[in-house]
Protein backbone atom coordinates (compact mmCIF):
# COMPACT_ATOMS: atom_id res chain seq x y z
CA UNK A 1 0.00 0.00 0.00
CA UNK A 2 3.22 2.41 0.84
CA UNK A 3 4.96 0.87 -1.83
CA UNK A 4 4.92 3.67 -4.02
CA UNK A 5 5.40 6.21 -1.64
CA UNK A 6 8.92 4.72 -1.00
CA UNK A 7 9.75 4.86 -4.38
CA UNK A 8 8.26 8.46 -4.55
CA UNK A 9 11.17 9.30 -1.86
CA UNK A 10 13.88 7.63 -3.70
CA UNK A 11 12.74 9.35 -6.51
CA UNK A 12 12.79 12.81 -4.99
CA UNK A 13 16.17 12.01 -3.40
CA UNK A 14 17.80 11.28 -6.77
CA UNK A 15 16.62 14.12 -8.53
CA UNK A 16 17.45 16.27 -5.38
CA UNK A 17 21.12 14.73 -5.27
CA UNK A 18 21.41 15.47 -8.97
CA UNK A 19 20.52 18.81 -8.44
CA UNK A 20 22.96 19.57 -5.91
CA UNK A 21 25.31 17.50 -8.24
CA UNK A 22 24.98 20.26 -11.01
CA UNK A 23 25.44 23.74 -9.04
CA UNK A 24 28.01 21.85 -6.63
CA UNK A 25 30.09 20.67 -9.88
CA UNK A 26 29.46 24.28 -11.51
CA UNK A 27 31.01 25.84 -8.55
CA UNK A 28 34.12 23.70 -8.55
CA UNK A 29 35.06 23.10 -12.48
CA UNK A 30 34.07 27.15 -13.55
CA UNK A 31 36.00 30.22 -12.64
CA UNK A 32 35.11 33.05 -10.63
CA UNK A 33 36.33 36.63 -11.60
CA UNK A 34 33.95 38.91 -10.24
CA UNK A 35 34.13 42.94 -10.91
CA UNK A 36 32.10 45.37 -9.66
CA UNK A 37 30.51 45.70 -13.01
CA UNK A 38 30.46 42.29 -13.83
CA UNK A 39 28.21 42.30 -10.47
CA UNK A 40 25.64 44.94 -10.86
CA UNK A 41 21.97 43.91 -12.14
CA UNK A 42 22.07 43.21 -15.83
CA UNK A 43 19.35 46.53 -16.66
CA UNK A 44 19.84 47.16 -20.79
CA UNK A 45 23.04 48.67 -20.00
CA UNK A 46 21.45 51.63 -17.80
CA UNK A 47 22.77 52.37 -14.39
CA UNK A 48 20.82 50.55 -11.46
CA UNK A 49 18.36 52.96 -9.91
CA UNK A 50 17.09 51.77 -6.57
CA UNK A 51 16.22 48.14 -5.14
CA UNK A 52 13.87 46.09 -6.69
CA UNK A 53 12.73 44.65 -3.80
CA UNK A 54 10.14 47.60 -3.45
CA UNK A 55 6.12 47.08 -3.39
CA UNK A 56 4.47 46.32 -5.86
CA UNK A 57 0.81 46.15 -7.70
CA UNK A 58 -2.34 45.00 -5.30
CA UNK A 59 -3.48 43.42 -8.40
CA UNK A 60 -0.94 40.71 -7.92
CA UNK A 61 -2.49 40.26 -4.18
CA UNK A 62 -6.13 39.89 -5.36
CA UNK A 63 -5.19 37.50 -8.37
CA UNK A 64 -4.27 34.97 -5.48
CA UNK A 65 -6.70 35.62 -3.60
CA UNK A 66 -9.09 34.53 -6.06
CA UNK A 67 -7.02 31.57 -7.29
CA UNK A 68 -7.52 30.41 -4.08
CA UNK A 69 -11.11 30.78 -3.66
CA UNK A 70 -11.44 28.89 -7.25
CA UNK A 71 -8.56 26.34 -6.91
CA UNK A 72 -10.52 24.92 -3.13
CA UNK A 73 -13.20 24.56 -5.16
CA UNK A 74 -11.81 22.86 -8.02
CA UNK A 75 -10.50 20.46 -4.94
CA UNK A 76 -13.93 20.27 -3.90
CA UNK A 77 -15.33 18.91 -6.94
CA UNK A 78 -12.24 16.16 -7.51
CA UNK A 79 -14.27 14.10 -5.15
CA UNK A 80 -17.38 14.44 -6.32
CA UNK A 81 -16.54 13.49 -9.74
CA UNK A 82 -14.51 10.43 -8.44
CA UNK A 83 -17.64 8.85 -6.86
CA UNK A 84 -20.10 10.31 -9.89
CA UNK A 85 -20.66 7.00 -11.89
CA UNK A 86 -20.33 4.69 -9.08
CA UNK A 87 -21.60 5.75 -5.92
CA UNK A 88 -18.31 5.69 -4.16
CA UNK A 89 -18.16 2.29 -5.41
CA UNK A 90 -20.58 0.72 -3.12
CA UNK A 91 -24.86 0.18 -3.22
CA UNK A 92 -26.80 2.33 -1.46
CA UNK A 93 -24.03 5.67 -1.89
CA UNK A 94 -25.57 8.75 -3.36
CA UNK A 95 -26.98 8.59 -6.44
CA UNK A 96 -25.81 10.48 -9.31
CA UNK A 97 -29.40 12.59 -9.81
CA UNK A 98 -28.33 13.75 -6.17
CA UNK A 99 -24.49 14.35 -7.04
CA UNK A 100 -25.83 16.40 -10.04
CA UNK A 101 -28.66 18.41 -8.27
CA UNK A 102 -25.64 18.67 -5.18
CA UNK A 103 -23.39 20.19 -7.85
CA UNK A 104 -25.79 22.48 -10.09
CA UNK A 105 -26.46 24.27 -6.13
CA UNK A 106 -22.74 24.55 -5.41
CA UNK A 107 -22.00 25.89 -9.04
CA UNK A 108 -25.08 28.59 -9.33
CA UNK A 109 -23.15 30.03 -5.12
CA UNK A 110 -20.01 30.37 -7.06
CA UNK A 111 -21.44 31.66 -10.19
CA UNK A 112 -22.86 34.53 -7.93
CA UNK A 113 -19.61 34.71 -6.46
CA UNK A 114 -18.20 34.69 -10.00
CA UNK A 115 -20.69 37.61 -10.94
CA UNK A 116 -19.61 39.98 -8.16
CA UNK A 117 -16.27 39.97 -8.46
CA UNK A 118 -16.55 40.58 -12.42
CA UNK A 119 -18.43 43.14 -11.77
CA UNK A 120 -16.74 44.94 -9.08
CA UNK A 121 -13.84 45.04 -11.51
CA UNK A 122 -11.40 42.60 -9.62
CA UNK A 123 -10.98 41.02 -13.40
CA UNK A 124 -9.60 44.14 -15.35
CA UNK A 125 -6.19 44.91 -16.20
CA UNK A 126 -5.72 47.73 -17.91
CA UNK B 1 10.17 -5.80 -0.59
CA UNK B 2 14.19 -5.93 -1.80
CA UNK B 3 12.85 -6.65 -5.46
CA UNK B 4 10.73 -3.94 -5.29
CA UNK B 5 13.50 -1.83 -4.15
CA UNK B 6 15.82 -3.06 -6.82
CA UNK B 7 13.10 -2.54 -9.22
CA UNK B 8 12.23 0.76 -8.10
CA UNK B 9 15.94 2.00 -8.77
CA UNK B 10 16.47 0.83 -12.19
CA UNK B 11 13.16 2.76 -12.90
CA UNK B 12 14.32 5.69 -11.43
CA UNK B 13 17.31 5.85 -13.14
CA UNK B 14 16.02 4.86 -16.31
CA UNK B 15 13.43 7.13 -16.35
CA UNK B 16 15.72 9.81 -15.18
CA UNK B 17 18.35 9.02 -17.83
CA UNK B 18 15.81 9.23 -20.34
CA UNK B 19 14.25 12.49 -19.26
CA UNK B 20 17.25 14.10 -19.24
CA UNK B 21 18.74 13.37 -22.43
CA UNK B 22 14.86 13.50 -24.28
CA UNK B 23 15.42 17.00 -23.01
CA UNK B 24 18.72 17.56 -24.53
CA UNK B 25 17.13 16.28 -27.75
CA UNK B 26 13.99 18.71 -27.33
CA UNK B 27 16.69 21.65 -27.03
CA UNK B 28 18.18 20.65 -30.62
CA UNK B 29 14.87 19.80 -31.78
CA UNK B 30 13.61 23.00 -31.17
CA UNK B 31 16.42 24.67 -32.90
CA UNK B 32 16.25 22.43 -35.89
CA UNK B 33 12.82 22.81 -36.61
CA UNK B 34 12.65 26.74 -35.85
CA UNK B 35 15.75 26.79 -38.54
CA UNK B 36 13.43 24.70 -40.82
CA UNK B 37 10.20 26.23 -40.58
CA UNK B 38 12.24 29.69 -41.27
CA UNK B 39 14.31 28.11 -43.86
CA UNK B 40 17.44 27.98 -42.37
CA UNK B 41 19.76 25.57 -41.42
CA UNK B 42 19.81 25.24 -37.92
CA UNK B 43 22.83 24.07 -35.60
CA UNK B 44 24.55 21.22 -37.78
CA UNK B 45 28.36 21.45 -37.37
CA UNK B 46 28.50 19.24 -33.87
CA UNK B 47 28.54 15.57 -34.17
CA UNK B 48 25.99 13.91 -37.07
CA UNK B 49 22.90 16.45 -37.84
CA UNK B 50 24.36 18.37 -34.53
CA UNK B 51 23.14 16.29 -32.59
CA UNK B 52 26.19 16.75 -30.00
CA UNK B 53 25.02 19.94 -29.98
CA UNK B 54 23.79 19.30 -26.69
CA UNK B 55 26.08 17.58 -25.01
CA UNK B 56 28.70 20.67 -25.91
CA UNK B 57 25.86 23.11 -24.68
CA UNK B 58 25.81 20.83 -21.54
CA UNK B 59 29.23 21.17 -21.31
CA UNK B 60 30.16 24.62 -21.86
CA UNK B 61 27.58 25.48 -19.23
CA UNK B 62 29.28 23.47 -16.94
CA UNK B 63 32.64 24.97 -16.82
CA UNK B 64 31.54 28.75 -17.38
CA UNK B 65 31.92 31.74 -15.19
CA UNK B 66 28.85 32.12 -13.28
CA UNK B 67 27.75 35.71 -12.09
CA UNK B 68 26.16 36.53 -8.92
CA UNK B 69 24.27 39.86 -8.89
CA UNK B 70 25.99 42.16 -5.53
CA UNK B 71 22.91 42.72 -4.26
CA UNK B 72 21.15 39.47 -4.80
CA UNK B 73 19.70 37.28 -2.00
CA UNK B 74 21.95 34.72 -2.03
CA UNK B 75 20.88 31.61 -0.46
CA UNK B 76 17.48 32.40 -2.42
CA UNK B 77 19.66 33.03 -5.66
CA UNK B 78 21.19 29.29 -5.21
CA UNK B 79 18.12 27.45 -4.05
CA UNK B 80 15.92 29.10 -6.90
CA UNK B 81 17.24 26.72 -9.61
CA UNK B 82 17.10 23.79 -7.24
CA UNK B 83 12.88 24.59 -6.34
CA UNK B 84 12.74 24.76 -10.49
CA UNK B 85 14.23 21.52 -11.11
CA UNK B 86 13.09 19.18 -8.57
CA UNK B 87 9.62 19.74 -9.25
CA UNK B 88 10.06 19.39 -12.55
CA UNK B 89 11.52 16.31 -13.11
CA UNK B 90 8.94 14.56 -9.83
CA UNK B 91 6.15 14.90 -11.96
CA UNK B 92 6.56 12.34 -14.41
CA UNK B 93 6.89 9.78 -11.65
CA UNK B 94 3.18 8.80 -11.23
CA UNK B 95 2.86 8.42 -15.62
CA UNK B 96 2.40 5.10 -16.84
CA UNK B 97 4.31 4.68 -19.29
CA UNK B 98 3.62 0.88 -20.56
CA UNK B 99 2.00 -2.22 -19.78
CA UNK B 100 3.67 -4.34 -16.67
CA UNK B 101 6.82 -6.29 -17.53
CA UNK B 102 6.90 -9.84 -16.84
CA UNK B 103 10.27 -10.73 -15.28
CA UNK B 104 11.36 -13.81 -13.13
CA UNK B 105 10.33 -11.93 -10.21
CA UNK B 106 6.69 -11.20 -10.71
CA UNK B 107 5.02 -8.67 -12.91
CA UNK B 108 6.85 -4.69 -12.82
CA UNK B 109 4.97 -2.15 -13.46
CA UNK B 110 5.31 0.30 -16.03
CA UNK B 111 5.73 3.43 -14.01
CA UNK B 112 7.89 4.50 -11.20
CA UNK B 113 5.28 5.49 -8.33
CA UNK B 114 2.09 4.21 -8.78
CA UNK B 115 0.52 6.60 -6.04
CA UNK B 116 -2.97 6.10 -4.97
CA UNK B 117 -3.12 9.81 -5.25
CA UNK B 118 -2.16 9.99 -8.73
CA UNK B 119 -3.81 13.41 -10.48
CA UNK B 120 -3.40 15.13 -7.43
CA UNK B 121 0.38 14.85 -7.31
CA UNK B 122 0.76 16.26 -10.22
CA UNK B 123 -1.49 19.18 -9.42
CA UNK B 124 0.37 19.86 -6.67
CA UNK B 125 3.94 18.77 -7.84
CA UNK B 126 2.76 21.14 -11.25
CA UNK B 127 2.25 24.25 -8.99
CA UNK B 128 5.52 23.81 -7.34
CA UNK B 129 7.43 24.96 -9.98
CA UNK B 130 6.17 28.34 -9.40
CA UNK B 131 8.25 28.73 -6.68
CA UNK B 132 11.16 28.52 -8.35
CA UNK B 133 10.58 31.12 -10.69
CA UNK B 134 9.17 33.71 -8.52
CA UNK B 135 12.39 32.98 -5.97
CA UNK B 136 14.59 33.85 -8.79
CA UNK B 137 12.52 36.72 -9.84
CA UNK B 138 12.89 38.35 -6.23
CA UNK B 139 16.37 37.27 -5.08
CA UNK B 140 18.24 38.73 -8.75
CA UNK B 141 17.47 42.29 -7.18
CA UNK B 142 16.41 43.33 -10.84
CA UNK B 143 13.33 44.93 -11.93
CA UNK B 144 12.75 42.88 -14.53
CA UNK B 145 13.73 39.17 -13.19
CA UNK B 146 11.06 40.42 -10.48
CA UNK B 147 8.72 41.72 -12.90
CA UNK B 148 9.02 38.43 -14.79
CA UNK B 149 9.02 36.18 -11.79
CA UNK B 150 5.55 37.93 -10.73
CA UNK B 151 4.04 37.69 -14.25
CA UNK B 152 4.89 34.09 -14.15
CA UNK B 153 3.18 33.74 -10.99
CA UNK B 154 -0.23 35.49 -11.52
CA UNK B 155 -0.23 33.71 -15.19
CA UNK B 156 0.41 29.84 -13.83
CA UNK B 157 -2.89 30.20 -10.75
CA UNK B 158 -4.83 32.00 -13.15
CA UNK B 159 -4.15 28.67 -15.68
CA UNK B 160 -4.30 26.27 -13.08
CA UNK B 161 -7.79 26.64 -12.72
CA UNK B 162 -8.87 26.13 -15.61
CA UNK B 163 -6.13 23.07 -16.23
CA UNK B 164 -7.88 21.60 -12.45
CA UNK B 165 -11.79 22.14 -13.80
CA UNK B 166 -10.78 20.81 -17.22
CA UNK B 167 -9.55 16.97 -15.33
CA UNK B 168 -13.04 17.01 -13.74
CA UNK B 169 -14.68 15.97 -16.65
CA UNK B 170 -11.73 13.30 -17.09
CA UNK B 171 -12.22 11.90 -13.54
CA UNK B 172 -16.16 12.15 -13.77
CA UNK B 173 -15.74 9.15 -16.48
CA UNK B 174 -12.68 7.48 -14.73
CA UNK B 175 -13.87 7.46 -11.36
CA UNK B 176 -10.91 7.62 -9.91
CA UNK B 177 -7.77 9.80 -9.64
CA UNK B 178 -5.04 7.24 -9.88
CA UNK B 179 -3.41 7.34 -13.50
CA UNK B 180 -3.72 3.37 -14.18
CA UNK B 181 -7.05 3.68 -13.71
CA UNK B 182 -8.10 6.54 -16.36
CA UNK B 183 -6.29 4.23 -19.02
CA UNK B 184 -8.14 1.39 -18.11
CA UNK B 185 -11.34 3.30 -18.83
CA UNK B 186 -10.28 4.27 -22.08
CA UNK B 187 -8.75 1.52 -23.57
CA UNK B 188 -12.44 0.27 -24.74
CA UNK B 189 -12.05 1.39 -28.24
CA UNK B 190 -10.60 4.39 -30.13
CA UNK B 191 -13.75 6.49 -29.51
CA UNK B 192 -13.43 5.78 -25.49
CA UNK B 193 -9.77 7.65 -25.50
CA UNK B 194 -11.42 11.15 -23.94
CA UNK B 195 -10.06 13.17 -26.58
CA UNK B 196 -13.65 12.37 -28.12
CA UNK B 197 -16.39 12.08 -25.37
CA UNK B 198 -14.34 15.40 -23.44
CA UNK B 199 -12.88 17.02 -27.16
CA UNK B 200 -13.15 20.65 -25.23
CA UNK B 201 -11.92 19.45 -21.99
CA UNK B 202 -8.93 18.65 -24.20
CA UNK B 203 -9.18 22.25 -26.03
CA UNK B 204 -9.41 23.71 -22.17
CA UNK B 205 -6.54 21.41 -20.75
CA UNK B 206 -4.08 21.92 -23.89
CA UNK B 207 -4.02 26.15 -23.61
CA UNK B 208 -3.72 25.53 -19.53
CA UNK B 209 -0.64 23.32 -20.42
CA UNK B 210 0.70 25.91 -22.74
CA UNK B 211 -0.19 28.63 -20.24
CA UNK B 212 1.49 26.27 -17.12
CA UNK B 213 4.93 25.65 -19.25
CA UNK B 214 5.07 29.63 -20.14
CA UNK B 215 5.38 28.73 -23.58
CA UNK B 216 4.24 31.11 -26.61
CA UNK B 217 1.84 32.42 -27.05
CA UNK B 218 1.98 32.40 -23.37
CA UNK B 219 5.80 33.00 -22.34
CA UNK B 220 5.44 36.81 -21.01
CA UNK B 221 7.03 35.81 -17.64
CA UNK B 222 10.22 35.35 -20.29
CA UNK B 223 9.26 38.57 -23.09
CA UNK B 224 12.42 38.30 -24.35
CA UNK B 225 11.42 42.31 -25.93
CA UNK B 226 10.40 43.63 -22.61
CA UNK B 227 11.97 41.64 -20.02
CA UNK B 228 15.27 40.71 -21.53
CA UNK B 229 15.08 37.28 -20.50
CA UNK B 230 12.30 37.41 -17.40
CA UNK B 231 12.76 35.74 -14.35
CA UNK B 232 16.16 34.23 -15.06
CA UNK B 233 18.33 37.40 -16.58
CA UNK B 234 20.78 37.15 -13.78
CA UNK B 235 21.71 33.82 -14.15
CA UNK B 236 24.01 32.17 -16.19
CA UNK B 237 26.15 28.83 -16.64
CA UNK B 238 24.75 25.72 -14.74
CA UNK B 239 22.19 27.55 -12.92
CA UNK B 240 20.41 28.90 -15.97
CA UNK B 241 20.69 25.46 -17.64
CA UNK B 242 18.65 24.16 -14.75
CA UNK B 243 15.92 26.25 -15.38
CA UNK B 244 16.41 25.68 -19.21
CA UNK B 245 16.12 22.32 -18.17
CA UNK B 246 13.20 22.39 -15.99
CA UNK B 247 11.27 24.08 -18.49
CA UNK B 248 11.64 21.27 -21.33
CA UNK B 249 10.86 18.78 -18.87
CA UNK B 250 7.62 20.70 -17.86
CA UNK B 251 6.76 20.16 -21.41
CA UNK B 252 7.62 16.50 -21.56
CA UNK B 253 5.25 15.80 -18.35
CA UNK B 254 2.45 17.98 -19.82
CA UNK B 255 2.62 16.01 -23.16
CA UNK B 256 2.88 13.28 -21.12
CA UNK B 257 0.16 14.09 -19.41
CA UNK B 258 -2.26 15.01 -22.22
CA UNK B 259 -1.43 11.34 -23.82
CA UNK B 260 -2.21 10.02 -20.50
CA UNK B 261 -5.83 11.83 -19.72
CA UNK B 262 -6.69 12.37 -23.15
CA UNK B 263 -5.18 10.17 -25.87
CA UNK B 264 -5.50 6.57 -24.35
CA UNK B 265 -1.80 6.79 -22.62
CA UNK B 266 0.00 3.82 -23.83
CA UNK B 267 -3.14 2.25 -25.27
CA UNK B 268 -2.70 1.16 -29.40
CA UNK B 269 -6.08 1.16 -30.71
CA UNK B 270 -8.12 -0.27 -33.04
CA UNK B 271 -6.96 -3.86 -30.98
CA UNK B 272 -7.25 -4.67 -27.44
CA UNK B 273 -4.43 -7.06 -27.91
CA UNK B 274 -2.09 -4.69 -25.57
CA UNK B 275 -5.24 -4.15 -22.43
CA UNK B 276 -5.20 -7.92 -21.49
CA UNK B 277 -3.16 -10.21 -19.59
CA UNK B 278 -1.07 -12.31 -19.98
CA UNK B 279 1.80 -9.43 -20.33
CA UNK B 280 4.82 -10.27 -22.83
CA UNK B 281 7.28 -8.08 -23.18
CA UNK B 282 6.30 -7.55 -27.01
CA UNK B 283 3.81 -6.11 -25.73
CA UNK B 284 5.67 -3.49 -23.05
CA UNK B 285 7.88 -2.31 -25.98
CA UNK B 286 4.72 -1.67 -28.63
CA UNK B 287 2.81 0.24 -25.70
CA UNK B 288 5.83 2.08 -24.77
CA UNK B 289 6.77 2.90 -28.77
CA UNK B 290 3.07 4.32 -29.00
CA UNK B 291 3.34 6.48 -25.75
CA UNK B 292 6.13 7.80 -27.00
CA UNK B 293 5.15 8.67 -30.37
CA UNK B 294 2.25 10.31 -28.73
CA UNK B 295 4.25 12.61 -26.34
CA UNK B 296 6.94 13.34 -29.20
CA UNK B 297 4.23 14.56 -31.25
CA UNK B 298 2.63 16.50 -28.62
CA UNK B 299 6.26 17.99 -28.02
CA UNK B 300 6.48 18.99 -32.19
CA UNK B 301 3.17 20.37 -31.37
CA UNK B 302 4.45 22.70 -28.98
CA UNK B 303 7.38 23.72 -31.28
CA UNK B 304 5.21 24.33 -33.91
CA UNK B 305 3.04 26.62 -32.30
CA UNK B 306 6.09 28.35 -30.46
CA UNK B 307 7.28 29.60 -34.00
CA UNK B 308 3.90 29.93 -35.25
CA UNK B 309 1.73 32.54 -33.50
CA UNK B 310 2.43 35.70 -32.08
CA UNK B 311 2.81 36.61 -28.05
CA UNK B 312 -0.71 38.02 -26.09
CA UNK B 313 -0.60 41.17 -24.58
CA UNK B 314 -0.45 40.94 -20.63
CA UNK B 315 -4.11 41.89 -19.35
CA UNK B 316 -4.96 40.02 -23.06
CA UNK B 317 -3.71 36.92 -20.73
CA UNK B 318 -5.14 37.50 -17.52
CA UNK B 319 -8.89 38.10 -19.41
CA UNK B 320 -8.35 34.90 -21.53
CA UNK B 321 -7.70 32.68 -18.24
CA UNK B 322 -10.28 34.59 -15.77
CA UNK B 323 -13.34 35.97 -18.54
CA UNK B 324 -13.32 33.15 -20.77
CA UNK B 325 -10.66 29.64 -19.55
CA UNK B 326 -12.69 30.11 -16.30
CA UNK B 327 -16.55 30.28 -16.69
CA UNK B 328 -16.21 28.16 -19.97
CA UNK B 329 -13.97 25.01 -17.91
CA UNK B 330 -17.19 26.03 -14.81
CA UNK B 331 -19.80 25.64 -17.33
CA UNK B 332 -18.73 22.42 -19.23
CA UNK B 333 -18.15 20.43 -16.31
CA UNK B 334 -21.89 21.70 -15.28
CA UNK B 335 -23.15 20.49 -19.21
CA UNK B 336 -20.90 17.37 -19.09
CA UNK B 337 -21.76 16.21 -15.34
CA UNK B 338 -25.94 17.00 -16.75
CA UNK B 339 -25.26 15.02 -20.07
CA UNK B 340 -23.32 11.73 -18.12
CA UNK B 341 -26.22 11.79 -16.00
CA UNK B 342 -28.96 11.42 -18.74
CA UNK B 343 -27.18 9.02 -20.54
CA UNK B 344 -26.52 6.73 -17.19
CA UNK B 345 -29.66 7.47 -15.28
CA UNK B 346 -32.05 8.53 -18.00
CA UNK B 347 -31.16 5.96 -20.90
CA UNK B 348 -29.18 3.72 -18.61
CA UNK B 349 -26.41 3.34 -20.84
CA UNK B 350 -22.83 1.60 -19.21
CA UNK B 351 -19.85 3.62 -20.13
CA UNK B 352 -19.19 2.45 -23.73
CA UNK B 353 -18.19 3.84 -27.27
CA UNK B 354 -21.48 4.20 -27.69
CA UNK B 355 -21.63 6.31 -24.63
CA UNK B 356 -18.45 8.17 -25.84
CA UNK B 357 -19.95 8.83 -29.31
CA UNK B 358 -22.82 10.45 -27.87
CA UNK B 359 -20.73 12.38 -25.71
CA UNK B 360 -18.68 13.68 -28.67
CA UNK B 361 -21.63 14.47 -30.66
CA UNK B 362 -23.13 16.86 -28.09
CA UNK B 363 -19.01 18.41 -28.13
CA UNK B 364 -19.63 18.92 -31.77
CA UNK B 365 -22.54 20.75 -30.97
CA UNK B 366 -21.21 22.54 -28.59
CA UNK B 367 -17.96 23.72 -30.29
CA UNK B 368 -19.91 25.45 -32.67
CA UNK B 369 -21.13 28.42 -30.54
CA UNK B 370 -18.02 28.25 -28.52
CA UNK B 371 -15.71 28.93 -31.86
CA UNK B 372 -18.00 31.10 -33.63
CA UNK B 373 -19.59 33.01 -31.43
CA UNK B 374 -18.16 33.51 -28.07
CA UNK B 375 -15.24 35.69 -28.54
CA UNK B 376 -15.46 38.60 -31.15
CA UNK B 377 -13.08 40.58 -29.43
CA UNK B 378 -15.50 41.64 -26.77
CA UNK B 379 -13.75 39.92 -23.55
CA UNK B 380 -10.13 39.46 -24.53
CA UNK B 381 -9.79 43.39 -25.03
CA UNK B 382 -8.08 44.25 -28.60
CA UNK B 383 -7.89 40.63 -29.40
CA UNK B 384 -9.38 41.94 -32.80
CA UNK B 385 -8.77 44.86 -34.74
CA UNK B 386 -11.80 47.31 -34.37
CA UNK B 387 -12.89 48.02 -37.87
Amino acid sequence: MNQPYLAFLLLLGFVAFNAVLLIGLSHLLAPRKPTALKDSPYESGMPSLGSAHERFSVKFYLVAMLFIIFDIETVFLIPWATIYLNGAGSTGGPSTGFLLVEMLLFMLILAVGYVYVWKRGALQWN
Amino acid sequence: MSVFLVASAIKIIVVFTVIMVGVALLTLAERRICAWMQDRLGPNRVGPQGLLQPAADGLKNLVKEETLPAQADRVLFMLAPTMSFVPALLTFAVIPFATPLPTRWGDVDMVVADLPVGFLYILAFGSLGVYGIVLAGWSSNNKYSLLGGLRATAQMISYEIAMGLSTVAVLLIAGNVTLTDVIAKQSQSLFTWNVFPLSLAYFIFLVAAFAETNRLPFDLPEAEGELIAGYHTEYSAMKFSMFYIAEYSNMVTASALMTTLFFGGWDIPFTTWDNTPPWTILKTLATLTMFSAKVVLFLFLYIWVRWTLPRFRYDQLMALGWKVMLPLALTYVTVIATAIWFLHDGLGWTYDTRFALALFALNLVLAVPLFFVLDRGRIVAGSVVEA
